[in-house]
């Protein structure tokens, strides 16, 4: 006999178990870190309480512009993002002669901020680069993906009764709970992991999948990006200096193009050469597909040299379901609707993690292996949001004005988060859950309130801005879940030391 | 019980686990890559949308081959499949050719 198991959902279950174990901590990491990217303009906000400067997209981009001329008149290219009605501030990407920076530029002034820090793009990166360098990050981040799609599709042929699995629920027994959580928290939003897992794939297709871009382009991989955006105006540097024409004409000129749509983002090419180019790109918030519509200028004299309106058919469908992974579509209920079942995603992978160590441990006493997948556990489970609280905490913590304060930043989270995964590991579980649950608790209870939280909580209050105390409950709200977490594990193991105590005496 | 532990246990069964391990995910790529030339370069229209729509079922066509790997009733038949579907798709894209320009 050469089947693995008998019978065909025994082999699924099998599978659907071993290659969810085998990536399921890089997934949890990626699902956890993609749903806080659901909201990345919100949680910069946060991160950024003093610079609650706003103006118009076109008046902010001109001073942004304004203030890199002089600042980083050498540069290869500016990338701008325009504020909008989620985010105040313009997002920056640019050289100084050397690596490029990204920082948040004041929408009236122009300068960078003076508290430093990524933001939400640190969640974002974190999502498909996962704190790796290029391209191995994005590249384990795709064989992720392609992990979680056979796991759900083994998941789904594995399944006795999907739908009787929508209203099942028993507490409190063990095995039993943590297997109904699991199927519930699958089966309830399993379109939406579906469609996130496919569509998370394509955004990374040129690396996990060029071999359609071989088959008809061969090594000509210009020719393949040009087909893609044949919009895209690349002129070389002409190496004679001039300066920009005012950008806010321009500005003005792409959204009449656009048909009275909103640009988002405005790229420069060599902003202080003669052969400068300014790019300005359409907004996707007003539509499912990220297609592209763009107008280019001559950077000096300001005339149109190219524009380019996506609409063709096959580019459209890869733009839509680009667009469908990114949601920036999606506004007011389907934002949280996005962001809740991204939780359900990363709830569904921590149970089923866990899950694997509590069938075993429930069968018999835990192999070594299963020990140590059960430390682990414990370990990413609770150590990477505490690794993200840290991060929030030290946004907070960190003086304005540090050197190299945003890098700062992310070294205290990767290093919170390493310090709890070592923990994890040394302690026992049983001890292990409740500490890191209660260090998580702190550090989210923490957040909102060290360095001036309170006083930024009544300033927002005050404007009548509610980015600020969401957050904070949320924060809050994750805490609860964490204490809850801590009394359920402390509580279980005086349950059975009362009940072993009991078998002793009688 | 017993006896079938004791047969999970066995080099056979490794073999056996390792041989679809392999199947399910290389070979499951290396079918989906395949599969990928060949639509790229049927797809009508311009060059780029056979490439998206070869790259678009080349991911459907990963779930169902690492389940088809762990079904198949042994390796030699699992890898067999596995084979089978890569030539063809292969030899779909060598006749084709590439586009012109």
């Amino acid at each position: 006999m050469s089947a693995i198991r008998e019978g065909t959902r025994q082999v699924m279950a099998w599978l659907h178990g071993w290659t969810g174990l085998a990536l399921g901590w890089v997934l949890f990491v990626m699902c956890l870190a993609g749903t806080m990217s659901v909201f990345k303009p919100e949680i910069s906000r946060w991160m950024r309480p003093e610079a609650t400067a706003s103006a118009g997209r076109v008046e902010a981009i001109a001073a942004a512009t304004n203030w890199l001329a002089t600042n980083a008149p050498k540069s290869t290219g500016w990338y701008l993002t325009a504020p909008d009605d989620r985010a105040n501030n313009v997002e920056a990407t640019y050289d100084t002669g050397g690596d490029y920076v990204a920082r948040a530029l004041d929408p009236v002034s122009g300068a960078p901020v003076a508290r430093e820090t990524l933001g939400g793009e640190f969640f974002y990166r974190l999502h498909f680069e996962l704190e790796l360098p290029y391209p191995w990050g994005r590249w384990l981040a795709s064989i992720a993906a392609l992990t979680m799609l056979t796991a759900l599709v083994t998941g789904i042929i594995a399944h006795r009764r999907i739908f009787r699995d929508f209203f099942t629920f028993r507490p409190s027994k063990g095995q039993r709970s943590w297997l109904d959580g699991h199927n519930a928290l699958g089966v309830l939003a399993m379109p939406f992991h579906l469609m996130i897992t496919f569509s998370g794939l394509l955004t990374l297709a040129s690396l996990n999948m060029p071999w359609g871009i071989v088959a008809n382009y061969g090594n000509d991989l210009a020719a393949a990006y040009h087909d893609l955006t044949p919009g895209a105006v690349d002129r070389p540097a002409a190496g004679r200096p001039a300066t920009l024409a005012p950008i806010a004409p321009m500005l003005r000129e792409a959204e009449r193009r656009f048909g009275g749509a909103s640009f988002s983002r405005v790229s420069i090419a060599n902003p202080g050469d003669a052969a400068s180019v300014v790019t300005v790109y359409r907004s996707d918030a007003a539509q499912i597909g990220a297609t592209v519509a763009e107008v280019s200028f001559d950077g000096p004299s300001g005339r149109v040299i190219g524009a380019w309106a996506e609409t063709r058919p096959a580019v459209g469908t890869y733009a839509v379901i680009y667009g469908l992974h990114m949601g920036r579509f999606a506004n007011g209920v389907l934002r949280w609707l996005y962001f809740l079942g991204g939780a359900m995603l990363t709830l569904a992978v921590a149970s089923g993690m866990i899950l694997w160590v509590v069938k075993r441990r429930e069968r018999a006493p835990l192999s070594f292996g299963n020990g140590i997948v059960e430390r682990l556990n414990v370990g990413i489970l609770a150590g990477v949001p505490i690794g993200f609280a840290a991060f929030l905490c030290a946004n907070r913590l960190l003086p304005p004005g540090l050197i190299d304060r945003a890098q700062l930043e992310v070294t205290i989270a990767l290093d919170a988060a390493g310090i709890a995964l070592l923990v994890a590991l040394a302690v026992a579980p049983r001890l292990g859950w409740p500490l890191l649950l209660g260090v998580l608790a702190l550090l989210c209870l923490a957040a909102p309130i060290v360095g001036n939280g309170l006083t930024y909580l009544a300033q927002a209050l005050a404007r009548g801005d509610f980015v600020l105390p969401v957050t904070d409950a949320l924060l809050v709200a994750v805490a609860v879940a964490a204490l809850v977490g801590v009394r359920t594990v402390t509580r279980r193991r005086s349950d059975t030391r009362r009940t072993m105590r009991g078998r002793a005496m009688a | 019980m017993g006896a079938r532990a004791a047969e999970r246990r066995g080099w056979r069964y490794r073999g056996n686990v390792a041989a679809r391990v392999l199947a399910g995910s290389l070979g499951a790529y290396g079918v989906a890559a395949c599969l990928a030339m060949a639509v790229a370069r049927l797809g009508g229209g311009g060059r780029i949308d056979g490439v998206i729509a070869g790259t678009l079922c080349a991911y459907l066509v990963v779930p169902a081959v690492a389940v088809w790997a762990f079904l198949a009733r042994g390796p030699w038949r699992a890898w067999g499949g596995v084979a089978v579907l890569a030539a063809v798709f292969a030899a779909l894209a060598w006749m084709i050719g590439p586009p012109a320009r």
